[in-house]
């Protein structure tokens, strides 16, 4: 039989890949989130360069704020891309931090087993959200705030069970401490953290065969299964990688803090999502870059210190983000628009 | 004559109380261009999920390179060569030219954990293969496929498919929501996969287009041949006609015609 056979010589030397340089920088998907966050820097530092937002305090302060958000909207905006939400990822910083406590504080035992039984529980919630919604097919917005809850409740009465309290301390020690709760001079060490994550994150989507999946599966399912994509597995590996990411999160938090807390990162449900699409992720999935997403956590990390520097109330925050996210939103819409030809 | 790449023989396909398709035969051969026509219903669909292992028949055989098969699912399909090209789904918008062309049979280099995606070599397969297909204005290998044109987009899809070992090729209506340019695009495109040795099967409402590029024509009606001849055996006329009135071209005919037409 004729075995049809592709080109493989040719002069492909001569084509020409690139355009003009201006015009894919403002293609990238990063472009909008870079813009935010310098327009946001500049507005801050003028206003509020005087009162130390400029300062390596400040500095450092925006930064780790930034960056703890930055570890779990990484992998958040990853998931968004292959066009799922994770919900119960505030839950599962906040379960993170019970474990974290309870096996540090109330049982002393070394942080390492809190470190591993955290990042059990992350991959079994990851696991059971990404199966529940690839097998059902059920929108992965309501069936992960259902896990929320269940992770929430489930979690205080555990803690009660166990120890009879749901507020508990947590005690850092050893490596773990220096790994999960350090600063140097100012800095904490959850900056590292960030970058790593990111760097990781950028890499697959850039540089691997997986990456090219994920963003076929959020621009259209079907044609990506027409493909041969595996769009249940892509998917059931990002719900877990969104957990882990949650879990990182939560020990660096808890570590740093000494305390546990159901309630902790239960803001991410919003910030994470939020730095993505500031970032410039489509909220319909299929487009986006995690260089984006950090500009999108950088965006709220000065926005929120910038407010609290200028002493105005910790309200204006969400006013801000609120208002920018608004803003990133259309402006994806637009570029979605434009992309697909009906600008 | 050369031998036929899958031959449908006596196929019939019934759904609860519906005969979809009844008691067809047809061949596809490599290098020629397979025109099927019918109205909406005539079972055109169906015969394309035959083909492409969507669906199974309930009588007559589906035969590739002269021996009988049976498709368990469209990947079984397509490892016998056999490719549809969706008009809607057939590209992503959102993604680069490069990335879209090797979606799920990405190149890469290096070994174990350093093995990588080659964005380089899937820029260069996409860019030389739309070139080859006659299409010279796309440059750029991170150009975003929803910028490019309709004729574009089809020639990504088909480029793809032919790339990664299409001996059949399964177009249905490539020219439906295209301009009159974007259209003569796809026919050129068809006319040089044909050049190529690749079979087509060209579903289409389009007398023109189907004229303008097809060799072999068969015209369905209610799951039932209406008609089947070999380019030039009918003019345009002809064919419109048959296309457009086929149910009051037949009862306007005597026996004798009837029996010209339905052979």
């Amino acid at each position: 039989m004729a075995k049809l056979k592709g080109p493989q010589n040719a002069s492909a030397g001569t084509i020409s890949r690139r355009s003009n340089p201006l015009t894919s920088l403002l293609r990238r998907p990063e472009a909008g989130g870079a813009l935010a966050a310098l327009l946001c820097f500049a507005f801050f530092a003028i206003m509020a360069g005087g009162n130390g937002f400029l300062s390596p305090l400040g500095v450092a302060n925006w930064l780790a704020t930034a960056s703890e958000l930055g570890i779990v909207a990484a992998p958040i905006g990853l998931l968004m891309i292959a066009g799922e939400f994770d919900l119960s990822i505030g839950s599962v910083v906040g379960g993170t931090s019970m474990i974290v406590a309870i096996c540090t504080g109330y049982y002393e035992v070394s942080p390492w087993i809190g470190v591993a039984v955290s990042a059990l529980f992350a991959t079994l919630v990851g696991l059971a959200n990404g199966l529940i919604v690839t097998r059902t097919k059920l929108p992965s917005f309501i069936v992960t705030l259902a896990t929320m809850m269940m992770i929430t409740g489930g979690m205080l009465g555990l803690s009660i069970l166990l120890t009879g309290s749901t507020s508990l301390s947590a005690t850092p020690s050893g490596l773990a401490e220096w790994v999960f709760a350090s600063n140097y001079q100012q800095f904490h060490v959850s900056i590292v953290h960030w970058i790593l994550v990111t760097a990781l994150a950028s890499y697959v989507m850039q540089n691997t065969v997986f990456g090219n999946w994920v963003y076929a599966t959020g621009g259209n399912a079907q044609t990506a299964r027409l493909a041969g994509v595996p769009v249940e597995r892509v998917k059931v590996i990002l719900f877990v990688c969104a957990s882990l990411g949650g879990a990182l999160a939560g020990v660096i938090e808890t570590l740093s803090f000494k305390n546990g807390n159901i309630t902790l990162g239960s803001q991410y449900v919003f910030t994470g999502i939020a730095a993505a699409v500031i970032g410039g992720v489509l909220l319909t999935g299929g487009y986006g870059s995690p260089i984006g997403i950090i500009f999108g956590a950088l965006t709220y990390g000065i926005v929120s210190l910038g407010v609290f520097f200028l002493g105005w109330n910790a309200d204006m925050t969400e006013l801000f983000i609120g208002l920018l996210l608004l803003l990133a939103v259309l402006a994806n819409h637009r570029l979605r628009e434009w992309a697909m030809g009906r600008a | 004559m050369t031998e036929p790449i899958i031959e449908l023989r006596n196929v019939t396909k019934r759904f609860v109380g519906v005969t979809a398709v009844a008691n067809l035969s047809l061949a596809l051969r490599p290098g020629e261009v397979f025109c099927l026509l019918g109205e909406n219903g005539a079972g055109k669909s169906t015969l394309i999920k035959l083909l492409t292992g969507v669906e199974a028949p309930s009588e007559g055989e589906i035969l590739v390179d002269g021996r009988t098969v049976h498709f368990r699912s469209p990947r079984a399909a397509r490892e016998y060569g056999i490719a549809t090209v969706y008009q809607e789904v057939g590209t992503l918008p959102l993604m680069s030219v490069a990335r879209n062309f090797v979606l799920g049979a990405e190149p890469t280099t290096g070994r174990g954990l350093f093995r990588r995606f080659d964005k380089e070599k899937a820029a260069t397969l996409a860019l030389q293969t739309l070139r080859e297909l006659g299409i010279s204005r796309v440059a750029d290998g991170d150009q975003l496929v929803g910028t490019l044109s309709g004729g574009e987009r089809q020639a990504l899809a088909i480029g793809r498919a032919v790339h990664f070992g299409a001996r059949l090729l399964v177009l249905d209506e490539p020219t439906a929501a295209l301009g009159v340019r974007e259209s003569a695009t796809v026919l050129r495109l068809i006319e040089k996969v044909r050049t190529r040795g690749v079979a087509v099967l060209f579903i289409t409402h389009n007398a023109y287009h189907a004229y303008a590029a097809g060799d072999r024509f068969m015209v369905l009606r209610r799951g039932e041949m209406l008609a089947s001849f070999d380019k030039g055996e009918k003019s345009i006329g002809e064919v419109i006609e048959l296309m457009a009135g086929g149910a009051e071209l037949q009862s306007l005919l005597t026996a004798g015609e009837a029996g010209v037409v339905g052979t």
